[in-house]
């Protein structure tokens, strides 16, 4: 597990990192190890009506970790981030956020975290440059203050040359990053990010991802919810994957796929119909064989041996790929093939 | 468990949390002010200039009697002045609060910083109020010019003018804050300002009306407005009827900032 070297503790000095938003220093850094929880949850329940989002979970967030909530739409991500957020109070359970209570000491709580909604809450009307300074205001930093720190964050999100121009006109890998900029205005400890690269291209997407391992190295926690897997896989410490309001899964993206998927998995596609009668004849090749409409994973710890293995029995698929297990196998191991909307 | 540890808001955090929400308007207006120059300055002169003076001298040579023994351009502009003040509250108090919630979510971007849900309501309402007191100080300067200022009271109906704004804006918010479109704000426009406008003694007294939509408009919400400003401007002194007149927006204050507290709440907490 990495989250020991990431203490916030070995962050402060910030002189090998000249970009990096003079975050912090929260106020009681050195009080805090590495592995003080962040936030920590036992039985959190989240009822709308008749409907639960959030069954009953369980997990704990170390200071100084990235933690990612995964899961298909509905499976209570959202609602999770919100309550941590204190934007939405708990129908059950407990929930301790930077050892307070957010039923009590909510807009304290705030104060001291940076929020990325999924949706984009930027005033379009407005600059760039202001959108940041206004919502500075709503935390009460001095104007003279707040002006550096907008100088230092638009740098941070490479949006300087951007700085006076209405928001409407930017792309929304721009928006995302100012977005991002904007929660980090009060040098919060805790950063929550909802989906924050969901409709991003690559280019923009790895720009992001850049700013928040250097958030991350600056002894940040991030909570990340996201339903890319890379994401996932790049950026988390440890994560959960979430389905159907439960948690079906925690761990480090490592200890997930050793645990829930094989070292490797053969991808085998075959000329004829009928994988079924592939999936017997091969099934005892591998610790687990699914079978999906074009075609056949095997999943075992030597691929390269398996299929020789396929080969030798006398089936020759017309495509054949080796490849080491990933994120999304354990993904969708966990919560299923089938499409929620 | 770490409760001892929890650091307390540094000291610089000083500024109310209602007044950082009525910043962001105070701020975003110095960004666009313009667009709402029109209705602010242009249209109070309008108004008198075409109602009062051009209107106002047909009615004035027309009829043999005087609307209530005064030229007519006296007994409309406080008339108007309470309209106007009405008017742009409840133009603020619906779109802008639809926005807040759904469309720019100014709202929803609070919410995730220290201030509570209370903080943006008392926030945007003090705003309303600064836009109304910003029109109706316009707006008397404007009477001054034109010399239909007949009392030094009238110095008071800058504040009615002003209540008047709070006690439309509040429970509008309130009902704004439970609005899943913007076409109520039409209806609403249609069968309440409008009539309100129109019928509350604005235009001519109310005594010219047939006898029960007599009774309906005295004790319409804007009717209380009209009278108070209209005595104040004049320096007609009413005495125990001012204070009816203030009780009523009052309550109107009151009880829209309760009702809205509740909307606001059930709408922006889930």
């Amino acid at each position: 597990m990495r989250s020991g070297e990431d203490g916030p503790a070995q962050c402060q000095g910030g002189s090998s990192e000249p970009s990096r938003p003079s975050a912090a220093p929260p106020m009681n850094t050195q009080s805090r190890g590495p592995l003080t929880a962040a936030v920590k949850a036992r039985s959190l329940t989240k009822r709308f009506g008749e409907f639960t989002a959030v069954d009953s979970v369980d997990f704990d967030i170390h200071s100084g970790e990235a933690f990612g909530f995964l899961g298909p739409n509905g499976a209570g991500k959202t609602s999770t981030m919100r309550m941590i957020a204190c934007l939405s109070p708990i129908s059950g359970g407990s929930l301790q956020v930077l050892g307070l209570d957010p039923m009590h000491n909510g807009s304290q709580i705030r104060s001291r975290i940076g929020l990325v909604p999924q949706d984009d809450t930027l005033d379009l009307e407005l600059t760039v440059r202001d959108n940041l300074f206004l919502y500075g205001r709503y935390f009460g930093i001095p104007k003279g203050e707040l002006r550096e720190r907008v100088d230092e964050l638009l740098e941070f999100a490479q949006l300087t040359e951007r700085a006076n121009d209405r928001v409407d006109p930017l792309s929304g890998g721009m928006r995302r990053r100012l977005t991002i900029a904007r929660a980090l205005i009060s040098s919060p400890e805790l950063v929550i990010l909802d989906e924050p690269t969901t409709g991003l291209d690559p280019q923009a997407r790895h720009l992001l991802w850049d700013r928040l391992y250097r958030l991350k190295r600056a002894g940040v926690t991030l909570v990340i919810t996201t339903h890319y897997m890379d994401e996932a896989e790049q950026l988390c410490d440890r994560l959960v994957v979430m389905d159907s309001g439960r948690i079906a899964a925690l761990g480090s993206p490592q200890e997930l796929i050793e645990k829930w998927s094989t070292r490797e998995v053969v991808e085998l596609r075959f000329e004829s119909e009928g994988d079924e009668a592939h999936d017997k004849a091969l099934a005892d090749l591998a610790e687990r064989v699914e079978v999906l409409p074009d075609r056949l994973l095997l999943y075992t710890d030597e691929g390269d041996a398996t299929l020789e293995e396929v080969r030798s029995r006398g089936k020759f698929p017309i495509a054949a790929l080796v490849r080491r297990s990933t994120l999304e196998d354990v993904f969708l191991h966990l919560t299923g093939r089938r499409l929620v909307d | 468990m770490s409760l001892s540890t929890s650091p307390a808001l540094p000291r610089r955090w000083h500024l109310p949390l209602a007044l950082r929400a009525y910043q962001y308007n105070l701020l975003s207006y110095k960004r666009t002010w313009r667009g709402s120059l029109t209705t602010t300055f242009l249209y109070p002169v309008l108004y008198l200039a075409a109602i009062g003076v051009g209107l106002g001298r047909l009615v004035d040579h027309g009829s043999t009697v005087a609307v209530e023994g005064l030229p007519y351009i006296w007994f409309l502009s406080p008339g108007l002045l309470a309209g106007t003040a009405m008017q742009i509250a409840v133009n603020e108090s619906t779109y802008p609060v639809m926005a807040g919630i759904k469309w720019i979510k100014t709202y929803v971007a609070m919410l995730a910083t220290p201030l509570e849900v209370t903080d943006v309501l008392y926030g945007h309402l003090l705003w309303i109020v600064t836009r109304v007191a910003l029109a109706s100080g316009v707006f008397l300067a404007v009477m001054a010019l034109f010399h239909v200022i007949a009392s030094p009271y009238a110095v008071a109906a800058f504040p009615a003018a002003v209540l008047t704004g709070a006690a439309f804006a509040a429970p509008v918010m309130a009902f704004s804050a439970t609005q899943e479109t913007d076409q109520s704000f039409v209806v609403l426009y249609r069968f309440a300002v409008v009539p309100l406008f129109l019928f509350s003694g604005t235009f001519f007294p109310v005594a010219e009306l047939p006898g029960w939509l007599q009774l309906v408009a005295r004790v319409s919400p804007l009717y209380q407005s009209v009278s108070l400003c209209r005595d104040l401007v004049l320096g007609r002194m009413a005495g125990v009827e001012y204070l009816g007149h203030i009780a009523y927006m009052g309550l109107m204050l009151i009880g829209g900032v309760l009702a809205a507290r509740v909307t606001y709440r059930r709408r922006l907490v889930q």
